[in-house]
């Protein structure tokens, strides 16, 4: 099965083509949906967790450190987090450059 | 006291700081990009946790987390038609506590959440909604209120409101768009007498989770509207859905309260209101209006506000 797209053969269904693995949607990779990737900078973040909660595609997970990260494979780069961040920490970047 | 107030009375709240880290629907899903309405269900979804059984009407909530072969949830979760979702919750309900009485099993403090779009909740699964109500099962009915069907191509239902575009109420030389008023649906389901019903929006997050965890304390069914933004939709910027959705709490379009045991309480008074004027620019289904249009609007925003407070015994 090809993960990132979820697109598969009838042969590699399950009997009764049932889902095995609850939360498997976790496989697809929503990434490549992107143009615009969010970065932070981390000189100005104060981990207030706004960009965490107000993310649509669960992508900020916290670090040890107590800062927030993207996971690039789901961001689909909606631009919510760097609207809301209050100390505008996260800027929009270009795919590609 | 009434039964709602005395089972929320030691609930301390969620706050930013620590946040439970549960995500009850994975990453992955087919939302669009910067969708409000699967913002708001992840939050209610982290509130409650994995011991909940969710029951889905059809919707872009369903498409989205669902397409096979490939689930977004990670909770038991079962999709069932437009019309009877709030039936099949109060079966699984039933279920669940014949199955604890009889010692079959042992899980007596599962959550039931039904949830369904506006469309759903308001025009086609009204009656069994309102039957599930008035027989009193403990569970939660969430609506995700979009103000059309978007998973349909935007078409206008009892939720749109005044002015509104939509692509069965264009607006054109001879329409204004959506020529009703929005149902209120929290009075409907206040007029039941079930012990907690309450509206929330995805922009105040420890809000909505917090009225969340509380309706899965009461015992007895809860109601809660939940103001979602759809980009798509609305014709408004993926990045701007979070600031929509607070500019309708700011211009008192979306106004945010509870009902306990029928006591109408405030969670946030809007003490400068924005003119909404403003919150209408953000989006493209209401370029059209008129400045006398505004005018009515808000007018008519500004009465039922009033009529709001009055309710809730909060001076103006």
């Amino acid at each position: 099965m090809a993960k990132e797209t979820g697109i598969m053969s009838w042969k590699e269904l399950e009997l009764g083509n049932s889902i095995t693995r609850p939360g498997n949607a976790g496989e697809l990779k929503t990434g490549d949906w992107r143009s615009m990737r969010p970065v932070t900078d981390y000189e100005k973040c104060t981990k207030c967790g706004q960009c965490y909660i107000f993310c649509p595609d669960m992508v900020y997970k916290k670090n040890a450190e107590g800062y927030y990260e993207q996971n690039y494979y789901y961001c689909k780069g909606c631009g919510i987090c760097a609207h809301e961040c209050p100390v505008s920490c996260i800027a929009m970047v270009q795919e590609g450059d | 006291m009434g039964i709602a107030a005395e089972a929320i009375k030691d609930f301390k709240g969620f706050n930013l700081k620590n946040m439970p880290e549960v995500e009850p629907l994975s990453s992955g899903h087919r939302a669009c990009q910067g969708c409000g309405e699967i913002l708001a269900l992840r939050q209610a979804m982290k509130a409650l946790g994995t011991n909940v059984v969710v029951c889905s009407a059809t919707g872009c909530m369903e498409i989205v987390t669902s397409p096979f072969p490939q689930t977004a949830w990670n909770v038991p979760w079962i999709h069932v038609a437009f019309e009877n979702t709030s039936a099949v919750v109060s079966g699984v309900e039933a279920a669940y506590k014949a199955m604890n009485r009889k010692g079959k099993i042992n899980q007596p403090d599962v959550t039931f959440l039904a949830y369904g779009g506006d469309g759903s909740t308001a025009d086609i699964g009204i009656q069994a909604l309102s039957g599930a109500l008035e027989r009193g099962h403990n569970f939660i009915y969430i609506c995700l209120d979009n103000e059309a069907y978007m998973n349909t191509g935007i078409q206008r239902s009892s939720s749109t409101p005044w002015g509104a575009s939509t692509t069965t109420s264009p607006a054109g030389k001879y329409s204004k768009g959506q020529s009703t008023w929005k149902k209120n649906m929290p009075a409907i389901a206040v007029a039941h007498e079930i012990p907690y019903v309450a509206t929330a929006s995805p922009a105040y997050p420890v809000d909505l989770m917090n009225k969340v965890k509380k309706a899965s304390m009461i015992p007895g069914p809860a109601y809660l509207h939940f103001y979602s933004p759809c980009p798509t939709g609305w014709r408004c910027g993926g990045d701007e859905s979070v600031a929509v959705a607070r500019l309708a709490v700011q211009s008192k379009v979306f106004p945010l309260y509870e009902v306990i045991d029928g006591q109408y309480v405030l969670s946030r008074k809007v003490a400068k209101p924005k003119p909404i004027s403003e919150y209408f620019k953000m989006q493209r289904r209401f370029r059209h209006l008129t400045e006398t249009d505004v005018q009515m609007i808000q007018e008519r925003i500004d009465a039922e506000y009033a009529e709001l407070l009055k309710k809730c015994g909060v001076e103006a």
